[in-house]
């Protein structure tokens, strides 16, 4: 069985970006960016099941621009087999300006073509916080889903336990195979890039396909209006004691 | 306009955030005659789910109450989803697990970009979003013929009051699957308020050092605030406390009257879980913790000595 394993080139988790002044957007220019954190722990996973002898290749995709390849070079470090990289307008910003929706019509064009057992992607983007692109793709690929994902197991006869993170606790569901899981941060530890899997990361195919050529509908449903910073908070104040604590709160802020 | 409205129960009762999704829901609707239909999941948790049906009923401004008495696995739900969906101009969910988990893929059934944990309803068309775990709010405008979204249900002050006359309720049963198989669910139980919907969230970090100290020390003090138990997530890494007591981008989204941060320093993730509280306090040894600058009142020490002050003194 194949895994394919979407992975998404955003701003690193432990910058705070800046929005533009004009509005426009958040400025992503000259910060560091990295692989998103979902999608580590998706390859994760998709790599240790190689290891266990659950799958036989792991194909990573990614969709953007020119310097998404450098993401799929630290994904092939990790333990991937190969990349193919859905080549985006570069004057369409790191995102190549393509919503969740439109980015599952073109990974739905990769699966047809790779026919992978398992696609392992992650919950969600920590740029666009969406958490809609695994769901979309099982349902334009007809297969089942396990979203938010703390524990996969593959069983006999082609189904998959997947344990699942949901609001007052977790839930065990079985899918059929071909599925889609979304991983949720629970699932695993991944590992560092060594050295020498950074080298041979190098010799590792990536196949490039511009996104036009695939046929798929990338047109975006959404306009972005605006974006603008959240309200500041007005700065607080530091108490010296318990006693002043429970003043300010009862009597101040009021709500004691 | 008219919306669709997917709700769930819980212990056999419509969760909490139905009336903050109904709340967004009749933002959409606009004027009364405009039409609000209810589909609800009411197959968790060994209840029939009939209660939660009648309360549903009765929520105001609902026209009639599509009652599904079945666990709501995406298969099954997201294709009745999809298919009722046309006949509605919006279909609305709460951003809770279950809505995380449907309505996208009913959005990808009807081929719409869905708009996920709105948090401000503009006009039908045009949405309040935060990006990047709340470091910015994008406001979109869709061009969908449908519009598929879940709202942030701490965003939505809950919608009041129930109808004299309660709404038809018909029973509708989802087509079989064999691609999905529900085996078990695990809910921690509480007595606690749910840490959503609580007025009061008290949150522990890695400063408590470990499971005992975080139990020993912040129950006494919840229990005497009334106060939902949250966590960071490396609290929660750590093992402190389970996973659904995270706060933050990837855990829950709370926004209480008053939130009380202990021993956790408010890295960027964990302010997106809860920068929206009426009051923050800060409990922290670390003067140049991240958390004071989203802090109302802070407390610069030692928490195993103020805390214990705080039990005595409440």
């Amino acid at each position: 069985m194949k895994v394919l394993v979407p992975v998404k080139r955003v701003v690193d988790y432990n910058i705070k970006p800046r929005v533009a002044a004009d509005g426009s957007g958040v400025e992503t220019q000259g910060l560091k960016m990295s692989m998103n954190p979902f999608d580590e722990v998706a390859l994760e996973e998709a790599v240790r099941l190689r290891e266990n002898g659950g799958a036989a290749e792991v194909i990573v995709v990614a969709i953007g621009p020119k310097a998404t390849a450098d993401t799929l070079r630290t994904a092939m470090a990790m333990g991937a087999d190969r990349a193919i990289h859905i080549l985006t307008d570069e004057a369409a910003g790191h995102d190549g300006g393509i919503e969740p929706l439109a980015m599952a019509h073109l990974l739905e064009e990769v699966v047809k073509k790779e026919q992978p057992g398992l696609v392992s992607i992650g919950k969600q983007a920590i740029d666009d916080d969406m958490s809609v692109t695994g769901q979309i793709l099982a349902a334009r690929l007809g297969w089942p889903q396990a979203t938010f994902a703390s524990k996969l197991e593959l069983l006999p006869e082609g189904r998959a336990r997947v344990t699942r993170e949901i609001d007052g606790g977790v839930e065990v569901v079985e899918v059929s195979l071909p599925a889609v899981i979304t991983a949720d941060l629970r699932l695993n530890d991944p590992r560092f890039a060594t050295l020498p899997n950074i080298m041979k990361a190098r010799k590792k195919p990536i196949e490039t396909i511009e996104a036009g050529s695939l046929g798929a509908d990338t047109k975006p449903r959404l306009e972005t209006l605006n974006v603008r910073e959240p309200a500041e908070r007005k700065p607080g104040i530091i108490v010296s004691s318990v006693e002043e604590l429970l003043d300010k709160l009862k009597n101040e802020a009021k709500v004691l | 306009m008219s919306v669709l409205l997917m709700l769930e129960s819980e212990a056999g009762k419509l969760r909490k955030s139905a009336r903050a999704a109904l709340a967004a829901a009749r933002r959409l609707a606009g004027k009364a005659e405009h039409k609000i239909d209810v589909l609800l999941f009411s197959g968790s948790g060994g209840h029939d789910g009939q209660q939660a049906a009648e309360e549903a009923s009765r929520l105001p401004g609902v026209g009639k109450v599509l009652h599904a008495p079945t666990h709501p696995l995406a298969e099954q739900a997201a294709p009745f989803l999809a298919q009722h969906a046309r006949n509605y101009t919006h279909v609305v969910a709460p951003a809770s697990a279950t809505g995380k988990d449907v309505l996208p893929r009913a959005a990808g059934l009807v081929d719409v970009q869905p708009i996920t944990d709105v948090v401000e309803v503009i006009d039908e068309a045009t949405f309040v979003r935060p990006i990047y775990a709340g470091n910015a709010l994008a406001t979109v405008r869709s061009s969908d013929p449908v519009k598929m979204l879940t709202v942030r249900p701490s965003s939505f002050e809950a919608a009041e009051g129930e109808s004299e006359t309660p709404a038809p309720v018909e029973t509708v049963q989802l087509s079989e699957t064999s691609q999905a198989r529900f085996i078990k669910r695990d809910l921690a139980s509480s007595e606690r308020p749910d840490l959503e919907s609580a007025r009061v969230v008290i949150s522990g970090g890695k400063g408590l050092k470990d499971t005992d100290h975080f139990h020993k020390l912040l129950e006494p003090v919840a229990d005497k605030l009334g106060a939902a138990i949250g966590a960071s997530r490396a609290a929660v890494d750590a093992g402190f406390a389970p996973n659904e007591m995270q706060v933050g981008q990837t855990g829950k989204i709370v926004a209480p009257e008053l939130y009380v941060a202990v021993g956790l320093s408010g890295a960027i993730q964990h302010l997106a879980g809860m920068k929206d509280s009426r009051v923050i306090v800060a409990i922290n040894l670390d003067p140049e913790a991240p958390i004071f600058r989203v802090a109302d009142y802070g407390i610069v020490g030692d928490l195993f000595e103020i805390l214990p002050q705080l039990q005595e003194k409440l």
